[in-house]
């Protein structure tokens, strides 16, 4: 009886607000929960905490918005944990990355989250750069055709992390780069990098600015290649963040034996696309109605609007899309759809490359 | 000369950086904090440390710095107090001070030990900072040259002190730091992922046990339970009587000494992992040795006061070497400083090399602190010390409470869950039977926080040097021994010696007693089963993995040999043997509660708090 009484107010509640252009949910004196899956110290942590104050400022009634971190098992741990919650009164909400998604599409055993059951308010991305030391910088022209007999070593995180789209494209190019595996962080790749341990690294856009400009800037490293950026019709264009640093299709294109309509190649942008374009979303539990999801697309919406917000934004998370709302959904879809083919082949690359299996 | 160019730059930035009211404001804090922290026994560095965490985040760089490094430093300063005036060591770092310093203050002249303890603190902790900054200025290009490698021998050379710690018998304390590095290496495998006496339907045990939590347990909880089954007041209220000056004179008398001290502290602090339980006794030992007449130590020998003092204080200063140099803790509280730092602004400072590069203003910054912190609590302690005192008098059955309820706070804080204080609960349990049977705790914890790195560099090494030996021969053996790898083995094996041949001398425990065989044996019966467990689940990890298995396969191999030692040795040996150590048979350590009955008073707390959440979920 309760239950249908509640029910029969939730759906008055529905037709009373859908005749507003929509319906705002107040949510004065509440405090929101952020949970990210990761350490305090890693990016999806500076992600978080960029957004928090502005959104606590644009949602209605100024509610407090808290980050907090649940690290644990490349963030499946949290994922995991954000499955089981429930909708209660619109203060819970998670933020997911790369590292959150690669599992999830390689069908890795410990995942028991379900991407399509959660309800995206935002979705932002990054790119990503490599770079070489500078002995090998000198033997870069814009392909990969002189790099072929250098032996290379280069701090990897782990196989399914996001270091699996720079190992294909490495690989796409015929450089020989030893994996040195199980490294805590890119930071600790770069630090390989500074004492002479490794002579290849990658970063992604904002480790790149903080701490790897400086060594292209000094000379001891050479920008070799980004991962670009999607334009409208999804094809790879250079990073807006790095316009003078060609894109790793251009360095394909260059490189023999390296070819942009193969197989690899879509499989490569396929997990590039879902690692970086569209790396880090933010998400309301399963059954989140739709008054409050829309309530928190507004307030990004809000967000993005600010007149401050590009320069805001470019300072701490470079210059990257955001996308709000429907926008999110769409690029969730883009950033969770994998081609089974291109899932079977990567598997088997997995397998054949790293030993790593999947059951 | 470009050497010194850099570093007076970055020194005088540095100072630029903290010349402003609000630093001075949070250093304040954070020193008022140290020294109430220090003040109650059972809690130290870490306990204060981790109560700190949650207000850092993101509090401007240099700010969180004074805040964390004054709390640091004050510490030993403050720790004094229970030592003096209650006769116990109010961190692990002043135990030694309990010799000489209780006895003095027994006479009436706590006012002497305390002063002479302060002036002496005051000192060491200068002597601390000091060394920082020549050390750092020496060091900065070698250091900018370490790789996995020597990395991997720093850490190494932390470990091997365990040999320093080990106590009567050796065997004892190489197999406690084994099982601290076995109960570090729980949880998810460091490189693929494999799990460790751990599954995925106990999430918990996921990502291992926390520092702060195994770090109180271990040592926090046996003090506690052991002065609440002592009962009683513990200063039955003495005035402080005088001699505030007289102290003052006698450090002053004894300066040499206190030099001395100072670089031994800040000698021992430069040891990875080893950290403030032992210096103390090294420098105690160091009194006794340079004394002609040794026969009032015990009775209230002023030397035996300013030793340790100078000591400890020195100590956090070196301490700070590895930790900001190479990120390998010095300590179990510098440990949790590394995991603060990296929350500090939006991240910019990360120990490591950087700090000598990038971030040189701060680490100049940081010994400015260290030194300001030293002196500013050293004038804190004076004045207030006798409203300080007047809480010492209070029995430390009402204490307790308190004292608990911050030690859990600090548990809990770390990760929320209802189960970091069952975990707190049983690593407490293992501290008290270590306690007991005179396991050593302090190798248990170096074994605990140096488990990580060496894992990590040794992994990380291994496969560089195998792809430089694919290269050719020499490239390889360049890599795996370099010079700085070679000196740092010499100086490993020869502390080993000479480690072993004092440890005879360093009791951190105090004199034992042994009693029976049956509890001792009993204890040693259950590390065997576990490290049994143990070996079995490690060895279920598949061979494709094998990164994760190697080292915690090996150092449970290495432990259960010795445990299998032990246990002969035990079959063989009468009762009077110092492998039967117990010290519940310890004519002076006359406890008016039972051992069970105290535990079950915290099982009681324990299952309240989870009824408690249960209820409120």
């Amino acid at each position: 009886m309760k239950l249908l009484r509640k029910k029969l107010f939730t759906a008055a509640a529905a037709v009373l607000m859908s005749q507003a252009a929509f319906a705002e949910v107040n949510m004065a004196g509440k405090t929101i929960e952020w949970t990210i899956p990761f350490s305090e110290t890693g990016g999806s942590a500076k992600w978080a905490n960029f957004f928090a104050p502005l959104l606590s400022d644009a949602l209605p009634g100024n509610p407090t918005v808290v980050v907090k971190f649940m690290p644990g098992a490349g963030s499946t741990k949290g994922a995991n944990w954000f499955q089981r919650q429930k909708h209660t009164d619109g203060t819970v909400m998670f933020g997911s990355s790369g590292s959150t998604q690669f599992p999830y599409l390689l069908d890795d055993p410990r995942v028991q989250y379900e991407y399509n059951d959660w309800v995206p308010v935002m979705a932002s991305g990054t790119g990503g750069v490599a770079y070489l030391n500078a002995e090998a910088g000198a033997k870069f022209d814009g392909s990969a055709n002189n790099l072929k007999d250098i032996q290379f070593v280069y701090g990897n995180q782990g196989a399914t992390r996001l270091d699996l789209v720079p190992a294909m494209a490495w690989d796409m190019l015929g450089m020989k780069v030893n994996h040195v595996m199980g490294i805590k962080g890119r930071g600790d790749g770069r630090k390989m990098f500074e004492s002479g341990e490794a002579n290849i690294d990658y970063q992604t856009s904002a480790g790149y600015l903080k701490g790897s400009k400086k060594f292209v800037d000094d000379g001891t490293a050479v920008a070799m290649m980004t991962w670009g950026a999607l334009d409208d019709e999804g094809n790879i264009v250079r990073d807006p963040t790095f316009p003078d640093i060609p894109t790793f299709k251009e360095v394909c294109e260059k490189t023999a034996g390296c070819d942009v309509n193969g197989k690899e190649f879509k499989v490569w942008k396929a997990f590039f696309v879902s690692g970086f374009p569209v790396q880090k979303l933010a998400f309301l539990p399963a059954g989140t109605p739709k008054e409050v999801s829309d309530t928190y697309a507004a307030a990004f919406e809000k967000i993005r609007n600010r007149p401050d917000f590009a320069a805001l934004a470019e300072k701490r998370l470079g210059k990257y899309p955001l996308f709000v709302g429907a926008g999110a959904q769409k690029a969730m879809k883009v950033a969770t759809d994998l081609d089974p083919e291109a899932k079977k082949y990567a598997i088997q690359y997995l397998k054949d490359r790293f030993n790593v299996s999947l059951k | 000369m470009e050497l010194l160019y850099t570093a007076a730059g970055a020194l005088a930035s540095a100072s630029s950086l903290i010349m402003h009211q609000e630093v001075f404001l949070f250093l304040a804090i954070g020193v008022v904090l140290g020294l109430s922290v220090g003040v109650f026994p059972g809690l130290g560095g870490i306990a204060g440390l981790s109560l700190m965490l949650p207000f850092i985040f993101g509090l401007d760089p240099i700010i969180g710095l004074a805040l964390m490094v004054g709390l640091i430093a004050v510490v030993p300063t403050s720790d004094t107090f229970a030592s003096v005036l209650m006769g116990i060591p109010g961190s692990s770092s002043s135990q030694a001070t309990v010799l000489d310093g209780f006895p003095l203050s027994k006479q009436g002249h706590a006012a002497r030990a305390l002063s002479a303890a302060f002036a002496s603190s005051l000192f060491g902790g200068l002597v601390g900072a000091l060394f920082l900054t020549i050390f750092i200025l020496v060091a900065r290009p070698v250091v900018l040259e370490f790789q996995s490698p020597e990395l991997l021998m720093v850490s190494i050379f932390g470990l091997s002190m365990v040999g320093i710690l080990a106590g009567k018998i050796a065997l004892k304390g190489v197999a406690s730091a084994g099982l601290g590095i076995m109960i570090a290496s729980i949880g998810e495998g460091p490189f693929n992922g494999e799990l460790r006496l751990a599954s995925y339907d106990f999430p918990y045990l996921l990502d291992g046990f926390k520092l702060v939590i195994v770090g109180l347990g271990i040592f926090a909880i046996p003090e506690i339970v052991a002065l609440l089954r002592k009962g009683g007041s513990i200063n039955e209220s003495r005035a402080l009587g005088d001699g505030w000056l007289t102290g003052v004179r006698d450090w002053w008398e004894h300066k040499w000494l206190s030099v001395r001290c100072s670089i031994i502290g800040v000698l021992v602090g430069v040891i990875p992992g080893l950290g403030g339980s032992v210096v103390d006794w090294i420098a105690y030992g160091h009194a006794i040795q340079t004394t002609p007449d040794k026969r009032q130590f015990g009775k209230g020998e002023i030397r035996g006061v300013i030793a340790p003092e100078s000591a400890n204080n020195a100590k956090e200063g070196g301490g700070l070497v590895p930790t900001l140099l190479f990120g390998i803790p010095g300590s179990g509280s510098m440990a949790i400083f590394i995991g603060a730092l990296a929350l500090l602004g939006s991240g910019e400072l990360e120990v490591g090399q950087s700090m000598l590069t990038d971030n040189l203003d701060y680490t100049y910054s940081i010994v400015w602190l260290l030194a300001l912190a030293n002196v500013l609590g050293t004038v804190l302690c004076i004045i207030l010390a006798p409203q300080i005192a007047r809480l010492t008098s209070i029995p430390f059955v009402l204490v307790a409470p308190f004292v608990f309820m911050i030690i859990t706070f600090a548990a809990f804080q770390s990760g929320q869950d209802i189960l970091d204080l069952v975990v707190l609960f049983c690593i407490g349990i293992l501290g008290i039977f270590m306690r007991r049977f005179d396991w050593s705790r302090p190798a248990f914890l170096i074994g605990f926080v140096l488990a990580k790195p060496v894992e990590n560099f040794s992994n990380n090494a291994y496969q560089i040097a195998g792809i430089r030996f694919d290269q050719n021969i020499s490239a390889g053996m360049d890599y795996v021994f370099g010079p700085i790898v070679i000196v740092i083995a010499i100086i490993t094996v020869l502390s080993v010696v000479v480690g072993l041949r004092q440890a005879k001398h360093i009791q951190p425990e105090g004199d034992l007693e042994t009693g029976g065989k049956r509890a001792p044996l009993a204890f040693l019966l259950l590390l065997v089963a576990f490290t049994a467990i143990f070996l079995f689940n490690i060895g279920m990890i598949p061979g494709y993995a094998w990164t994760d298995a190697v080292f915690p396969f090996t150092i449970g191999c290495l432990v259960f040999s010795i445990l299998l030692i032990l246990l002969g040795q035990m079959m063989l040996k009468p009762e009077s043997d110092a492998l039967f150590v117990d010290s519940e048979v310890r004519p002076d350590s006359h406890s008016e509660r039972s051992l069970w009955g105290t535990i079950s008073w915290f099982v009681g707390l324990l299952v309240g708090s989870m009824i408690r959440v249960s209820l409120s979920l």
